[in-house]
């Protein structure tokens, strides 16, 4: 289970309490902070010259910079030689590390960095014509968006998720969205990363992760709700104008 | 005050994360008390974000991780050296 899941369900997300934890944290609890020294110290001593210690730095990283690479590039071979490249270069600049950051925001920066360096090369050859991976123009636009409507849900539990053909619905909804969309999807509900963290991560402001967050996740509800239908536990749900 | 559908629909990401402020939260309750149709899109929105936060909805290709750490050693061994 991901953090993110165990933490819907110690929150109590299913019911009508927030889904995740403030906003606007910056986790700066006891223990992220003894997490952040335990952190410094191993780097510390992975420059000093201890550098096996680099392999148990960034495992709990290597998921999220798979994620974020496959997000960009939506080809897992590229993805796997790109986190490859991408924790290599992390290694070679570990003296540039400040801890200004949490190191994980900090290599999810290098992690992007590189997957767009990816995306451009790709760019470069007539064949793969890149697709628009920044557009501010989907920052802008209407604030109103009319959700798919229904009058009864039926909620999925998440036992629903050993079904396959569920699993494939919705990572297909989630690399089909926009770019922009993509990864802060990715960073806010895949890795439970804070707003802030997201927006450091992404160079824009709290604002418009929120924004984007706000329209990913209501596009996901339009694209995903009628098709799920087909997952329900029993029965039927009802739709709008059609009561059952 | 009594806030419309759309208001409702403005407000349900921040909603679901906590990140309204208390009046709006009220009138958003009051709301969803009587409208099914908002109470069914926010339901289903939530049940959404909890889908996707599951690690198994991506999986990780098998072996990424041993043959990410057998490159990496073979980094830290040559620069180890080196360095």
């Amino acid at each position: 289970m991901s953090r993110a899941l165990a933490n819907l369900f110690r929150e109590g997300r299913f019911g009508s309490q927030p889904l995740t934890h403030a906003p606007n944290s910056t986790s700066g609890t006891g223990s992220a902070d003894s997490q952040r020294d335990a952190t410094a110290q191993t780097i510390a001593r992975i420059l000093a010259g201890e550098t096996h210690l680099f392999h148990e730095l960034i495992r709990p990283v290597e998921r999220p910079v798979f994620l974020m690479l496959y997000m960009l590039l939506r080809d897992e071979t590229d993805a796997e030689d790109a986190a490859q490249e991408t924790l290599i270069k992390v290694f070679r600049n570990l003296h540039h590390f400040r801890g200004d950051a949490k190191f994980s925001t900090w290599v999810l920066s290098i992690t992007r960095n590189e997957g767009l360096g990816w995306l451009r090369k790709r760019a470069s050859r007539p064949e793969e014509p890149l697709e628009p991976v920044l557009n501010p123009a989907l920052d802008e636009g209407g604030g109103d968006f009319t959700p798919a409507l229904l009058t009864d849900w039926r909620e999925l539990p998440s036992e629903s998720l050993e079904r396959q053909e569920l699993r494939a619905c919705l990572s297909r909804a989630i690399v089909n969205l926009p770019p922009i969309y993509r990864e802060v999807v990715q960073l806010r509900d895949l890795d439970d990363l804070d707003v802030q963290e997201t927006a450091d991560i992404l160079g824009i402001t709290p604002g418009s992760v929120k924004v984007r967050l706000h329209r990913a996740r209501m596009t996901l509800q339009k694209e995903l709700v009628p098709q799920l239908q087909a997952f329900a536990p029993t029965g039927k749900r009802s739709w709008f104008g059609r009561r059952v | 005050m009594n806030i419309d559908c759309k208001h409702v629909w403005r407000h349900i990401s921040a909603y679901i994360d906590g990140d309204v402020d208390a009046r709006l939260r009220a009138e958003i309750d009051r709301h969803l008390e009587h409208c099914e149709i908002c109470s069914a899109v926010m339901d289903s929105t939530r049940n959404v974000v909890v889908l996707i936060a599951d690690e198994r909805v991506f999986e990780i290709p098998a072996g990424y991780s041993e043959r990410l750490h057998r490159r990496l050693d073979a980094v830290l061994a040559e620069e180890g050296a080196s360095g």
